[in-house]
């Protein structure tokens, strides 16, 4: 074990299957000579050369249907999105390519196209440069849904995508990237799509969460547990889909109460899948009709007292506990 | 199909005479015929969904799949059949994958617009005008990337050339060219119209090739009507491409005699009079004339073939109609490979 940082975890995942798997490339909007916006592809046009390290002009759809023709033909792309939210120009490419080939073809080829890149809210980047995508690409069949809230899991989960055989986009958090943690050394560490991890026990109330809002959800519980004695039991659903909903089941049963936090808009989003999935599962267990935390329902504004009041924080989730706990005053 | 000929009596030398040109009006006749078989199914209700036909445009197929070798990988938009049938793919279970059987080659779940025969090339058949260019340009640099000699061939309409993904795919395909990298032959089935809007009102310069030059990607204009002369053109197109790894674009200039799908009756985008001055043209009539003039290929030779074609189309209608249906769990197979669905409207708690 190392500590490192998210981001590096990230580069070391794709470094090291580089390293093992000729077939392993990545693509993307100024990662070889720019070296990456965020520099997460630093050093390695130099190290892989031009054919593995594809500088592509600034076109989405162009980039990820080319990734998709690779991946058909037995290569293992990466497409480096500058930003996740740049995606969307090449949906079509994603949701009606990459995601429904295999199924259209009665499983003729594999797709094991990786697109990758930051996404969420927190540094005024405003509109179109904040969102979360994970409700929007969850709902597709055909493809694997990945947020990862520790350099850990950043990187277990990477390496699992790229070897495998299916489209998965991986959203990973832009405001965790200087975020350290432990990560094993071993160069085989994978971490299993569909398993939810037990991020912290508690025995009084479930917190569901992923991505940057499993942090936050973490330092709510401590506060909580230090200041009232109330224990949170934090899940981390790591991958959207495939969606892993036993180890909450398993916890509602004990806390009888839940509360979903997410950073993207409430309507159609991952909460609202995962609050309906409670209760249809678990209504007898319920205590109180599952909560949900999330983000304001508008467009990111760039002023940043209005961003503030746009995103979830620490209070919300601390009253929606309490709420579901019967415990507001 | 059939690849039954004989030779001919007379003018062997003249390389027209080749047996493969009879095999290919064999070939294209066939098509014609599968065609019309399965416009007849769709309106008897046996073929669901959409349904686009070749007829017209025979010559682009035939002329440039028959230039190819084994391995080479072709894509193409949704009008589709006649490349997986030029490719080799069984008719019988193409057709059955348009009565969505499970013998079809997609297993019944892709249809006429998703045809696919990765063991034959056929990498798809898309329903997304323009949108598998790019896949097309990517597999191409795979081909590359592995050091093999396999070249893509990837078809799409005049109208594919307005959408986002085609300029792209160009630009990516023109820039990977540079560097040997992209050995694709982009092949545009110009028929003049984007489903019912004209070229001239879907297109603001009207000079294709030129919108294609535009990508650094070199053009050249055939008479698609014309098996000779596509045909010509894609012999020394698939050699350069296959040599060089640069994409090369073949504009190939036809008219479909169909309507736009299988529902398109009514056609109030083209006068009659245009649709009857093209099939003045039919591909497989100047084949058939050109081989008879200096091949000496009978009426007798020719009736013959079609007779094959007819029977070969009825049987593959046969089978397909005598075909099971999928089984229920293949409704949810070939999602994901791993991680796949279950059933999810079933109350599991029940």
């Amino acid at each position: 074990m190392a500590e490192k940082s998210y981001r590096d975890a990230i580069r070391e995942a794709m470094m090291e299957e580089m390293d093992r798997d000729e077939k392993v490339l990545i693509l993307g909007e100024d990662i070889g000579v720019y070296e990456g916006t965020f520099r997460i592809t630093a050093g390695m046009l130099k190290k892989y050369g031009p054919k593995r390290i594809i500088d592509t002009p600034i076109a989405e759809a162009g980039m990820i249907g080319t990734a998709v023709g690779m991946a058909m033909f037995g290569l293992r792309p990466i497409v480096e999105m500058m930003t996740m939210n740049f995606s969307i120009v090449a949906a079509d490419q994603i949701v009606n390519h990459a995601a429904k080939v295999r199924y259209f073809s009665g499983g003729q080829v594999d797709v094991p196209v990786v697109v990758r890149g930051p996404q969420g809210a927190g540094v005024q980047l405003s509109a179109q440069h904040s969102q979360s995508l994970e409700s929007f690409y969850g709902h597709f069949p055909g493809m694997h849904v990945v947020a990862p809230a520790t350099p850990a899991d950043a990187k277990g989960l990477l390496k699992t995508a790229i070897r495998g055989k299916d489209p998965v986009l991986f959203l990973e958090s832009a405001a965790l990237y200087g975020m350290k943690g432990e990560v094993p050394d071993d160069p085989d560490f994978t971490v299993p799509f569909g398993k939810s991890r037990v991020a912290r026990e508690g025995k009084d109330v479930t917190v569901v969460s992923y991505s940057r809002m499993l942090q936050l959800s973490l330092q709510v519980a401590e506060k909580l547990s230090q200041d009232e004695g109330i224990e949170c039991e934090v899940i981390d659903l790591r991958s959207l889909r495939p969606l892993d909903m036993d180890p909450v089941y398993a916890s509602v049963a004990k806390t009888h109460r839940a509360v979903v936090v997410q950073e993207q808009w409430k309507p159609y989003g991952a909460a609202a899948e995962i609050s309906a999935s409670i209760t249809e599962a678990m209504f007898d267990e319920l205590d109180a009709p599952v909560a949900r935390v999330t983000g304001e329902d508008v467009p990111m504004p760039y002023a940043r007292n209005l961003e503030l009041l746009a995103t979830p924080h620490g209070p919300e989730i601390i009253h929606a506990i309490k709420k579901v706990m019967y415990a507001n005053g | 199909m059939a690849k039954a000929k004989k030779e001919s009596s007379s003018a062997v030398a003249d390389p027209a005479c080749a047996p493969e040109w009879s095999d290919l009006l064999e070939e294209m006749i066939f098509i014609r015929r599968f065609e019309e078989a399965t416009e007849r199914e769709f309106r008897k209700g046996k073929i669901g969904g959409y349904l686009h036909v070749y007829i017209g445009q025979e010559a682009i197929c035939s002329g440039i799949i028959s230039a190819l070798n084994p391995g080479d990988a072709v894509f193409c938009g949704y009008r589709d059949h006649a490349q997986a049938i030029s490719l080799g793919s069984d008719p019988k279970r193409v057709m059955a994958e348009l009565f969505g059987k499970a013998a079809g080659i997609s297993k019944g779940k892709g249809g006429s617009m998703h045809l696919f025969d990765a063991e034959h090339g056929l990498f798809g058949g898309y329903g997304i005008v323009g949108g598998h260019l790019p896949l097309a340009a990517g597999a191409a640099y795979a081909l590359r990337y592995q050091e093999t000699d396999r070249i893509v061939v990837c078809y799409f309409g005049d109208g594919a050339m307005n959408i986002g993904s085609f300029h792209e795919a160009m630009n990516m395909a023109g820039l990977w060219g540079h560097q040997g990298m992209c050995p694709i032959i982009f092949v545009i089935e110009n028929n003049g119209y984007a489903m019912g809007t004209k070229l001239e009102r879907h297109s603001a310069l009207t000079d294709l090739s030129a919108r294609v030059q535009a990508y650094d990607i070199p053009t050249e204009k055939v008479d698609g009507q014309d098996i000779f002369a596509v045909r010509g053109v894609a012999d020394r197109v698939v050699r350069q491409v296959r040599e060089t790894g640069k994409p090369y674009c073949i504009e190939a200039v036809t008219y479909r005699f169909s309507g736009h799908g299988a529902a398109d009756i009514l056609q109030p985008y083209r006068p009659k009079e245009e649709v009857e001055k093209h099939r003045q043209r039919d591909p497989i009539v100047i084949l058939r004339s050109r081989l008879a003039e200096v091949c000496g290929l009978s009426d007798e030779d020719v009736k013959a073939m079609d007779e094959r074609a007819v029977a070969a189309a009825a049987n593959a209608v046969r089978f397909a109609e005598e075909s099971p249906v999928p089984e229920p769990e293949e409704l949810l197979t070939d999602v994901v490979a791993e991680h796949g669905p279950h059933w999810v409207r079933e109350d599991e708690t029940d």
